[in-house]
């Protein structure tokens, strides 16, 4: 299982500004180890974010993405005590959804 | 029976053009879109997601350093001021695939997103907005790396 992500979401107005850090290798399959074999890609393919329970953005990534990434969006609509939650999978088929409250 | 078949096979191209265009958002949930984080150029993306001829827009913003010293962490963002807008892209031009991450935007989220990218060697960076009339806008900036972030 996957290290759990960072998520922070903050109020300014009427949106939810947020901000998050994935732990994840993001492996491109492009570089080799020390004995020159290529280490297979591994990389997040899929982001989902909901605003409570609704979903409001996907996104896809290639393995172009840096390493343990970052991501910031803002949520339209968005009140104290709403839920954010995010959700990524990756190439190997590893989920994993996080949740933070809007403050 | 000529115009029964004739029938046939264009409600079968109808489906496939749908599954295409109209029902985009799902198919790219459903599947993660290999042939876009193939392409080697704008014009191969293009094709393979179905989008026009790109036109630079101010509309479209790209943000990130003018020169970045590590490339495997380079922040960009990308935003547009535009309504009606589809999907936004990070596009390095001189990776070994252009597409970094595309973004499908939602009527619930602003377009503007961030992110930090990996890039090989100094190169441009593109915002490429689609729009939901068809349209392919972008914004370019040159951003020079001191240390590649892919291979090593």
């Amino acid at each position: 299982m996957a290290d759990p992500m960072r998520i922070r979401a903050q109020l300014a107005g009427d949106k939810a500004t947020v901000r998050v850090l994935m732990a994840h290798e993001m492996e491109t399959g492009q570089r080799k180890d020390s004995s020159g074999k290529t280490i297979p890609a591994w990389f997040i393919q899929e982001v989902t974010a909901a605003h409570n329970g609704k979903q409001v953005m996907s996104a896809e990534w290639g393995p172009a993405v840096s390493k343990n990434p970052f991501l910031q969006f803002n949520v339209k609509g968005a009140k104290a005590g709403d839920k954010i939650s995010v959700t990524w999978k990756d190439n190997k088929g590893d989920t994993r959804t996080d949740e933070a409250t809007v403050s | 029976m000529q115009a029964r078949r004739k029938f046939l096979s264009d409600s079968i191209k109808v489906a496939g053009l749908l599954a295409t265009v109209g029902l985009l958002p799902q198919a790219a949930q459903a599947a993660w879109s290999a042939a876009a984080f193939e392409a080697k150029t704008m014009a191969d993306l293009m094709k393979s997601l179905g989008g026009g001829v790109p036109a630079e827009s101010k509309d479209v913003t790209i943000t990130g350093p003018d020169i970045a010293e590590n490339g495997a962490v380079v922040p960009v963002s990308v935003a547009t001021t535009l309504p009606g807008v589809k999907r936004l892209m990070v596009l390095v031009e001189k990776n070994p695939n252009i597409l970094s991450a595309a973004f499908d935007v939602t009527d619930s989220v602003e377009p503007s997103f961030a992110t930090r990218v990996k890039m090989g060697q100094s190169s441009n960076v593109y915002a490429v907005a689609m729009m939901a009339d068809g349209r392919v806008l972008f914004a370019q900036k040159e951003v020079k790396v001191t240390l590649g972030g892919c291979g090593g």
